[in-house]
């Protein structure tokens, strides 16, 4: 049994309240933090090894201290802009435990001298919104966060802003974008927003796993932390395990769990009588895996061993019963949707992708287009300001090729339904 | 082999649907003198621009309070954000055109967005999604979406009726949806997400 650190007594009732979340030891790890130099917060998450929750898994601590030091304005951005399929630990993280998130934003702010916080939510997420503003208003109210936070000389300013649906604004340059009022369109990187982000001053984003985390680091320091999980991978993560299982949900697992106990013994794996086709590893761009891969240990350095990644943490499983193609198409269909169209790779690529994927659908494909398709996904990857279009090539590629021979004979049974006709 | 498809304007590509105006001037930010706006409105902008350090990242809020008033974004109401926020209404045009929550022309007092990404429809939502459209049918009260992932995959597959998130629902659930919707009661609300416990059993709560 991995220990629990975010999900524990998730479910207790009134969690959200900040009555309850005191009582059961909250907002102590802040009152340590604020006893410490910032510095030395910086360096306890250094220490504990922890990586980015969002979905490109970059060490926090080293993140943190790519922000200048010095009095300028600087910013935090908590990127609750949840948004890649299959990936919902964030909503029930927020809905059950906000003010576990606010503590982590006030302890990453006074780390990195950050005087205004904002949390970008997805504007999907209305019940969320609404309980994270009533526990940011107890906790204005109880002086941990807003002026000098409990009698010390830090202040931090911060502000619930809500999107509007757009999965590009979970890329942080695009959220900065959405943020400042504009459409969700990513930024050319350099500069990076640790230099140039938010209203062009420094800005720190992190993921609201991550900053949950944080609490947790602080409060049994960096050392011990680093102590579970995997090598290069500490810690716990809360994954989120959906599509063709019997109990889907979030489940906290250490890092490093085989990857079968998560989908089988915790998800409760295929319904009776059907096996894993493929699966998921972190949410839908990541390449898939087969029934082969199952005994992967979840970690960053294993999964990106194998070919895919951790992504977000979410798993996806699909079982024997639906076809790869189905698969592929609700993938590129929703990249297409979601492409910015500001850089022509992601843009053209993903539409060429789909009309490619419906040719095969309508059996007017040859093998031949497999390798078109195959091609247009290097193309892309790699090609543009942001990784959207990387997030469709990927799992699509990993698809024609794991898939191959399943796809040609859907043509094949396609033509030689057309020719009976 | 299908022939080219063609726009309604016998283009292959989108564009514009009708041909821009160019006679007419380009809109600037509206005189305050000229357009009325609500003063509960005006407040609900000026709360939400006096939030941020620059006043365009109230673009959001504002349009949001806008449709919530309206139950969409007309051009009167992009209009009366413009003169408040001190932008063109084109500005806020681009914006409102580019995320999905915005509505662009009239709609219904209820929204159900169904979401038809991977994981849902793995377990029915397309199917799911034609039974709640069937039921609803021309009803203009009602604005029924297949939507990308609502982050609710745990509940698949699931709906989201005026951003309140219920799942996982049978194919039956689709009618008995729209019946409470019509009757204004609240809609199938045994299956509210709020009411769902964690799945880890670490979470289980002494």
């Amino acid at each position: 049994m991995s220990p629990t650190i975010l999900l524990r007594d998730i479910d207790e009732p009134g969690l959200a309240t900040l009555d309850v979340y005191e009582r059961r030891g909250g907002y102590s790890s802040l009152r340590k933090a604020l006893a410490m130099v910032p510095d030395a917060i910086v360096a306890e998450i250094d220490a504990s090894g922890l990586r980015g929750r969002g979905g490109a898994g970059f060490p926090a601590g080293r993140k943190s201290a790519f922000l200048p030091k010095g009095d300028m304005d600087k910013y935090l951005v908590c990127n609750a802009d949840e948004s890649e399929p299959g990936t919902f630990k964030d909503r029930e993280l927020m809905q059950k435990c906000p003010h576990m998130l606010i503590e982590g934003i006030v302890i990453a702010a006074r780390g990195a001298g950050i005087s205004r916080a904002f949390i970008y939510i997805r504007g999907e997420y209305e019940a969320q919104a609404r309980i994270l503003d009533a526990a940011l208003a107890e906790a204005r109210g109880a002086g941990y966060i807003g002026e000098r936070i409990l009698g010390s000389d830090f202040s931090l300013d911060v502000v619930l802003h809500r999107g509007a649906g757009a999965y590009i604004c979970g890329e942080e340059t695009g959220l900065l974008d959405s943020l400042e009022g504009k459409r969700g369109n990513p930024r050319l990187k350099p500069p990076f927003p640790a230099l140039q982000g938010l209203y062009q001053g420094p800005t720190l984003i992190n993921n609201v796993e991550t900053l949950m985390t944080m609490p947790h680091i602080i409060e049994i320091g960096g050392a011990e932390y680093a102590k579970l999980g995997a090598p290069n991978s500490a810690g716990t993560k809360v994954v989120s395990v959906s599509g063709h299982v019997q109990r889907p949900g979030n489940y906290e697992v250490e890092l490093g769990t085989p990857s079968r106990e998560i989908i089988f013994d915790l998800a409760g794996g295929p319904p009776p009588g059907r096996r894993v086709k493929l699966w998921f590893p972190g949410g839908s761009s990541s390449p898939v895996l087969t029934e082969a891969d199952l005994d992967i240990p979840y970690d960053f350095d294993s999964l990106a061993k194998a070919g895919t990644m951790l992504g977000s943490g979410a798993i996806i499983v699909v079982d024997d019963s639906t076809p790869v193609l189905d698969v592929a198409l609700k993938v590129a269909k929703f990249y297409r949707h979601e492409s910015c169209g500001k850089c022509t790779p992601c843009r053209e690529g993903t539409n060429w992708t789909v009309r490619m994927l419906e040719r095969i659908e309508t059996g007017e494909a040859t093998p031949m287009d497999l390798d078109i398709m195959a091609s247009v996904q290097e193309r892309i990857i790699g090609n543009c300001l942001c990784v959207l279009g990387d997030a469709m090539a990927m799992p699509i590629s990993s698809m024609i090729s794991k898939f191959r021979e399943e796809l040609e004979a859907h043509m094949l049974s396609r033509q030689l339904a057309d020719v009976a006709a | 082999m299908s022939g080219v498809r063609r726009y309604k304007h016998g283009s292959r590509v989108p564009g514009w649907d009708s041909a821009a105006d160019l006679d007419k001037a380009p809109a600037t930010i509206p005189d305050p003198a000229l357009v009325e706006v609500p003063v509960e409105l005006r407040e609900q902008i000026e709360a939400a621009m006096a939030r941020y350090p620059e006043r365009h990242s109230a673009a959001l809020p504002a349009l949001r309070a806008a449709q919530d008033r309206y139950g969409w974004c007309s051009p009167e109401a992009i209009e009366q954000v413009a003169c408040v926020m001190r932008v063109t209404p084109a500005y806020l045009a681009s914006v409102a055109s580019f995320y999905d929550m915005f509505e662009l022309a009239p709609a219904g007092r209820h929204s159900v967005y169904v979401c038809t990404n991977i994981t849902c429809s793995l377990r029915g939502a397309d199917e799911l999604f034609a039974a709640i459209e069937d039921a609803v049918g021309d009803d203009p009260e009602i604005g029924v979406r297949g939507f990308e992932c609502l982050g609710a995959c745990d509940i698949a597959p699931m709906v989201s009726v005026d951003q309140v998130y219920y799942g996982p629902l049978e194919l039956a659930d689709a009618a008995r949806l729209v019946e409470d919707l019509r009757a204004g009661r609240e809609p199938i609300p045994e299956l509210a997400l709020a009411l769902r416990p964690s799945a880890d059993p670490g979470a289980a709560s002494a």
